[in-house]
């Protein structure tokens, strides 16, 4: 058998798809350098442009700071690693205690909805204010007076009750056959939970999950208001000091380039879970 | 006596009477097919017998105790009764083995090496030891039921219900389907399978059900059940089906 041709037909199809698509990408480059150009008269051509440019992007004066912010930088990429790990925990403690249905835990479960409702309504800056300020005032033994630690406790308390929302959501939008099919087969609550429910909720909460850790990434910066000298109080401090707004530039592009794959893998797991999901069904 | 036996068994949901008293019986290494009109109770009677719903009233028992009580501990019944659903229900995350081996490794404590070992050999004697670590989603839907049965069989349980495994399946996978009923059949495994499969029902059961209204309406052997109804409604929902 002579192997496969197009024919003529599916030759003229082919043709006129490619000469669409690279009218497509024409007209896209073209808009986009437009828009851009556009953007970039209109900033310099700006009666302002030239005292914004020495004040805002003087950036042989920025390049002396590099070294003193990125230093301070590596406090929020600490800051926000160990918060990670706390909020994961906490979150997820926070979820199966008020899913399972367990009447000893009636205490604990009542908490938990008292926690997650208080710390998602309250503005995270809030937060961070009274635990920073108000715990080292209470002069408790035992508990950290460090402003890193007290930082680390602040966002875990404001994130943890978003984060165990999403975990929790996840865990409902499992489909109640996936408990039904586990528990036939003998396993019991918490069984099925570990083993079934939760593997498949947290798959399932991957984009949203990662969204908020983009957030809490950013978030870090508000912790500068209680006093630790992160990236955002070293630039205010370089910039009250030189009478120029550089250093917040600076500081604001380090956090670009940290927040920037995270979100990318955000968008991937999605578009991936999307097509899984259109492809499954 | 009889493997198992229910005594008026009634289950609503709300004003819905689902099953309004039904009285049945089946004994060890009999297949019994359930049949009757959607929405005449089937499911929710199988269900009822796998404890996934609370009956309302009325008795069941199971090698003479009622696993009904709500005292009665319902993982370790549900470790000896299992059940295949029409929507397979396998576990999505898990390789095959994984499903097949969950139950056994979880709730009866059989070590990793030795479900392993019985869920292959399950596998290799349905046909589907090469699909041993495929997941779930890259099955045909025959192949998925027949690990969904094969899921149920490796906890070896004393009773297996099935809930119109076939009705989700093309005609030609229903008989691969179906080949697997026939085989655990010879094996003497006691099973309760609501059908919408007549013919399937009459080379198979030993005892045939039909339910009308949350009821049993008629029993007896295949033959007589298909051949000679003593109830007119039986008789007018089998003409249903052979006129299709």
């Amino acid at each position: 058998m002579a192997p496969w041709q197009p024919s003529d037909t599916q030759r003229q199809r082919i043709a006129f798809r490619r000469r669409q698509s690279l009218r497509r990408g024409a007209v896209a480059a073209g808009s986009t350098v437009l828009v851009l150009a556009f953007l970039v008269v209109v900033t310099v051509r700006a009666p302002g442009w030239e005292r914004v440019r020495s004040e805002y992007f003087d950036i042989g004066y920025g390049r002396t700071l590099l070294p003193d912010l990125a230093r301070a930088f590596v406090l929020n990429v600490k800051l926000f690693l160990v918060a990670e790990v706390f909020i994961l925990v906490v979150a997820l403690s926070v979820a199966i205690i008020r899913v399972i249905p367990a009447p000893a835990l009636a205490p604990i479960k009542l908490l938990a909805v008292v926690y997650t409702d208080v710390f998602r309504g309250t503005p995270t800056l809030l937060v961070i204010l009274l635990i920073c300020f108000g715990v080292p005032a209470l002069q408790l033994q035992g508990m950290p007076t460090d402003i890193f630690w007290l930082g680390v406790i602040a966002l875990t308390l404001s994130y943890g009750a978003y984060v165990a929302e999403v975990i929790r959501a996840g865990i409902s939008s499992v489909h109640p056959s996936q408990w039904a099919s586990s528990r036939s087969l003998g396993l019991t609550y918490s069984q099925t939970l570990r083993h079934v429910v939760l593997p498949q909720a947290i798959h399932r909460v991957m984009p949203p999950l990662l969204n908020d850790f983009v957030s809490l990434q950013k978030d870090t910066a508000l912790v500068s208001t209680a006093g630790l000298v992160e990236i955002l109080r070293e630039a205010q401090v370089n910039s009250s000091r030189d009478f120029n707004f550089t250093p917040y530039v600076f500081a604001a592009v380090f956090f670009i380039v940290l927040t920037v794959p995270l979100a990318r893998l955000a968008d991937w797991l999605a578009l991936r879970q999307l097509r899984r999901e259109q492809g499954a069904s | 006596m009889a493997l198992l036996r229910l005594d008026g068994v009634r289950r609503h949901f709300g004003a819905h009477h689902v099953l309004t008293g039904v009285d049945l019986e089946v004994d060890e290494q009999q297949v019994m097919c359930l049949i009757g009109a959607s929405g005449s109770g089937k499911s929710t009677l199988l269900r009822c017998i796998n404890l996934l719903e609370p009956v309302d009233d009325g008795t069941i028992w199971l090698d003479g105790r009622d696993i009904s009580d709500p005292r009665v501990n319902a993982d370790e019944v549900r470790r000896q009764v299992g059940i295949v659903f029409q929507a397979y229900n396998l576990f999505p995350h898990m390789s095959v083995l994984r499903n097949v081996t969950l139950g056994p490794r979880r709730s009866m404590s059989v070590s990793r090496a030795a479900a392993e070992a019985k869920g292959l050999a399950l596998l290799e004697r349905f046909g589907l030891a090469d699909k041993a670590h495929a997941y779930p989603d890259s099955l045909s839907g025959g192949q998925q039921q027949r690990v969904a049965v094969i899921r149920a069989m490796a906890m070896a349980p004393r009773l297996l219900l099935l809930d119109e495994i076939t009705s989700a399946l093309d005609p030609l996978l229903v008989v691969e389907v179906l080949e697997v009923i026939a085989e655990l059949k010879r094996d003497g495994m006691t099973v309760v399978m609501a059908t919408h499969e007549m013919d399937f029902a009459r080379q198979i059961a030993d005892r045939v059900v039909f339910l009308d209204g949350g009821a049993v309406a008629e029993a007896g052997p295949p033959e007589e059940v298909f051949t000679a109804p003593s109830d007119p409604r039986t008789a007018r929902f089998l003409a249903r089906y052979v006129n299709r």
